[in-house]
């Protein structure tokens, strides 16, 4: 097993990456599965991160305790947010939550309990593998279910068509703020784990660039299932590994996915439909040939 | 000593509204949010700097030149980018998403072809002269500023008032297909829109590379994040909200920086975005927007 822990030493963070990064993209699609385009997922992220780390290096209190408060922080932000922005409809509610981001990322900046500029150094390694794999399974069946519930089939019709979902008698702004909340606690939790195994965190590392990443990921997976946005998470994660000597053009190639995807694959790699469309065209070629 | 900072504040904000003038130039024309002015911007100043550098071009024809070449950039993230969204009339949300990755693709070519540090005009390009009168330090580059804003405002704003190009553009932004349908070459307009965008964007980064004498690649995202704001504020789509917006984010800015704090700088336009967007959605000048379903 000495091949086994040599890989390991190497690639445990990336390994760990994958889970979190998955989690993230699932935490955007929620909202875009509701037909928001927030860009606050990083901030969300950010928050719960520090939450979690300050608890942990400060208090003795477990660690499942530090990862439930980096999830209902940032929940409790977004609710208080949530609830003035979320009247705003399309580009404008993108916008808000940017600057959301901003604001947040000045706070940090200026707090001295976050480190300001310096960050949090020496945070304990907490999470462990399972950590991550229980987390990532209890977010996909969590959501899973929510799909197949009232709350799933008022989220798509929301996103739809948001008239005609009131007069339908769906309580928009209530699932729209549903949305939000379980986003960011989704990402809050994320940011926990993320932040318990890189033992360091700072203000740069949630700022307008990894909201971006993030949406890429999922818009990347495609937002039409759940699959999309983990697959899209964990391939984004692996990427640029294997580009590590274009290392310094690893953004071009990141901006280039969400252009390119978003011109020819507007639903993402991952689309159900255009994939059965594509075997049984295939098939049925097959059957005349 | 206020008078020194409203000086200095009416400077900054001439720069915040040029730049959010093309920002919202092309909401209220296309309907797009182009996210990738800020990259624009960054691109423009650059541009000014290579041909003062290399081709020891006099500064006007520099930034002439430049507003030339990051125009035709707007013009080809138009033809590659929004183009074919448009033809498939793509949800609002898709060319948003898809110029975020255009400003990633351009800021990370920047960064790649130029470095990553600061980058300066070289020495005798920037006039260095001063005038004082009392107290007051007023440099030859902050009058320059000023006059160059405020001249390209009122030209695009006569533009859009007075002649028929100005006519047809306003048709467009009031419903495209009925424009078409009047005979005007919407398509050849939303190119034209892109251009004069994307140049506009281009002149307000040479005046803030002159104004702060440093470049780097980075420069587009915080002044992308201004424009945001200025936009909101004034209302989308207007550009004498852009205006007044970007000169009140200039002057709130520098009295914050001057009597608070340093520190809250750039929270103060999102500060502000949040209030508005609380009591007033539409923005200080902008009619009640329609919902676009």
């Amino acid at each position: 097993m000495d091949w086994w822990d040599g890989f390991w030493s190497t690639y445990n963070t990336v390994i760990f990456s994958l889970g979190v990064n998955a989690m993230l993209a699932l935490s955007i699609y929620v909202t875009l599965s509701c037909g928001l385009l927030s860009l606050a997922n990083a901030a969300f992220m950010g928050i719960g991160a520090y939450a979690a780390s300050l608890i942990s290096m400060q208090t003795g209190l477990p660690f499942p305790v530090a990862l439930a408060v980096g999830g209902a922080l940032p929940a409790l932000v977004a609710l208080v947010i949530g609830i003035p922005t979320l009247r705003l409809s399309g580009v404008y509610l993108a916008m808000a939550t940017l600057g959301f981001g901003e604001v947040v990322r000045v706070i940090v900046l200026n707090m001295d309990i976050t480190g300001g500029p310096l960050g949090l150094n020496g945070i304990p390694l907490k999470t462990e593998w399972w950590h991550i794999v229980l987390l990532l399974a209890l977010t996909l069946y969590i959501l899973a279910r929510m799909r197949r519930s009232k709350i799933g089939r008022a989220f798509e019709a929301i996103k739809e068509d948001e008239v005609a979902a009131r007069l339908m008698g769906v309580n928009v702004a209530g699932y729209k703020l549903l949305a939000f909340v379980i986003g960011a606690a989704i990402a809050g939790v994320a940011g926990g784990l993320n932040a318990h195994y890189t033992f360091t965190i700072g203000p740069g590392n949630y700022a307008f660039e990894n909201a971006v990443e993030i949406l890429t990921m999922a818009v990347f997976g495609g937002t039409s299932s759940l699959v999309g946005p983990t697959m899209g998470g964990m391939i984004l994660t692996l990427l640029p590994e294997a580009l590590r000597d274009f290392n310094s053009y690893r953004s071009v190639v990141n901006g280039l996915i969400l252009v390119l995807v978003i011109l020819y694959l507007p639903k993402g790699i991952w689309d159900p439909r255009r994939m059965r469309g594509f075997f049984q065209r295939k098939s049925q070629a097959g059957g005349i040939n | 000593m206020l008078e020194q900072q409203l000086i200095n504040a009416l400077s900054l904000g001439s720069v915040y509204a040029l730049f959010a003038l093309g920002f919202t130039l092309v909401f209220g024309v296309l309907g797009v949010i182009n996210l990738s002015h800020g990259a624009i911007f960054m691109l423009g100043s650059y541009a000014a700097l290579l041909l003062v550098e290399h081709l020891a071009l006099p500064l006007w024809l520099a930034m002439l030149a430049a507003m030339l070449v990051s125009g035709l950039i707007g013009l080809a993230v138009d033809y590659l980018v929004l183009k074919p969204l448009r033809a498939r009339n793509a949800p609002h949300l898709a060319p948003m998403i898809a110029t975020i990755g255009v400003a990633t693709i351009l800021t990370s070519l920047a960064q790649g072809l130029f470095g990553a540090e600061n980058k300066r005009f070289p020495v005798g390009t920037i006039p260095e002269e001063s005038y004082n009168w009392g107290n007051l330090h007023v440099t030859a580059v902050q009058i320059g500023i000023v006059v160059i804003s405020f001249v390209l405002m009122l030209v695009l704003l006569a533009v859009m008032r007075r002649t028929q190009l100005g006519r047809a553009l306003r048709a467009i932004a009031e419903s495209p297909k009925a424009a078409y349908l009047l005979g005007i070459n919407v398509e050849g307009l939303f190119y034209l829109t892109s251009f004069a965008a994307a140049a506009l964007g281009g002149a307000a980064g040479v005046l803030v590379g002159l104004s702060f004498n440093a470049i780097t690649p980075f420069m587009g995202q915080p002044m992308l994040h201004k424009g945001i704001a200025v936009i909101i504020l004034g209302g989308m789509g207007d550009i004498r909200g852009a205006m007044i917006a970007g000169l009140f984010l200039g002057f709130a800015e520098v009295l914050t920086v001057a009597y608070i704090s340093s520190d809250f700088r750039d929270a103060v336009g999102f500060g502000l975005l949040f209030l508005i967007l609380l009591v007033k959605p539409s923005g200080m000048f902008g009619k009640v927007l329609e919902r676009k379903a």
